[in-house]
């Protein structure tokens, strides 16, 4: 089972880049039609320089671009079979545009307990810069370990 | 959204359906997203997991609250998005996202609303609870 000592531990960082295919085919996928993220002349008139990418796409590119996806339950010796997914937040500080070239840099901030042992909560942030050094996010996600028990 | 004082506390501005969510959208969805988790797209791997069957990833049903959300709120406005996952979305699922004003409050030299968010499946089950905070007004201030 997680425990405290794999707080503050960090991740290999992640460089991913905004791929104009790939956010595509994230668009049709989801049925996303705002010409916001489809046309460079709606992007612009609603303010941006460049074409941004839907809110939760951050959370795609780090797992797109890194080596391998499932590091931190390997790490800290999760079965991906018992993960879920409990919280995700999304702070954002400036826009991300298609281009890009983000530096994720993940860390586990939490380990809690609950219901007697059976579950375990990991809180994981994540800071996202991007190729000029702005820092255009900040990502935390709340994983939840569902714990053998011996009944 | 428009000027600030079109909105106030109590109103809905996010209403959106989805169509059912289908094998195929899990398929294209661990794709387009890189969460190539197999629990999502191999009902053996689920079932050995102890599910019955594949269920969607808890972060295509938020993108999808996302586009419900972007639909009326400019993407250079949102300036933060909050979820629990709440229970388990199964296939089949019609998604209904719902966004609520709460609060309008000044911050960080502009007005802001914050805004109370669900996504229910077509029995009313509730599957994500969240939030977001969105700038108010006109100016455009977030092209770079």
């Amino acid at each position: 089972m997680v425990d405290q000592s794999a707080v503050g531990r960090s991740f290999t960082p992640v460089t991913a880049r905004v791929e104009p295919g790939r956010l595509r085919y994230f668009l049709n996928t989801l049925g996303e039609q705002n010409p916001v993220y489809r046309n460079a002349d709606a992007a612009r008139a609603a303010g941006f320089a460049g074409t941004p990418v839907p809110p939760t796409y951050l959370f795609c590119l780090e797992m797109m671009d890194v080596d391998d996806p499932f590091e931190m339950f390997s790490t800290l010796g999760i079965d991906l079979a018992r993960v879920l997914h409990g919280e995700q937040s999304f702070v954002y500080h400036a826009p991300v545009l298609v281009g890009d070239t983000l530096t994720f840099r993940p860390r586990v901030t939490s380990v809690m307990d609950k219901k007697g042992g059976a579950m375990t909560l990991i809180g994981i942030r994540c800071e996202v810069t991007n190729q000029d050094g702005v820092h255009v996010a900040d990502t935390a996600r709340t994983i939840v370990v569902r714990n053998e028990v011996t009944s | 959204m428009t000027a600030s004082g079109d909105i106030k506390a109590g109103d809905r501005i996010v209403h959106k359906v989805f169509p059912p969510i289908t094998r195929h959208t899990l398929a294209l969805y661990c794709g387009a997203s890189g969460d190539h988790n197999p629990i999502h797209v191999d009902i053996d791997f689920a079932k050995a997991a102890g599910f019955p069957d594949v269920f969607a990833h808890g972060m295509l049903v938020m993108a999808c609250l996302g586009q419900a959300l972007t639909d009326v709120v400019p993407p250079s406005k949102l300036r933060t998005f909050t979820t629990r996952f709440v229970s388990i979305t199964q296939l089949g699922a019609k998604l209904t996202c719902e966004g609520t004003v709460t609060e309008l409050f000044a911050e960080d030299g502009e007005d802001r609303a914050r805004l109370a968010l669900t996504t229910r499946d077509d029995r009313g089950e509730l599957k994500l609870d969240g939030s977001a905070v969105v700038a108010l007004g006109q100016q455009e201030d977030s092209s770079r």
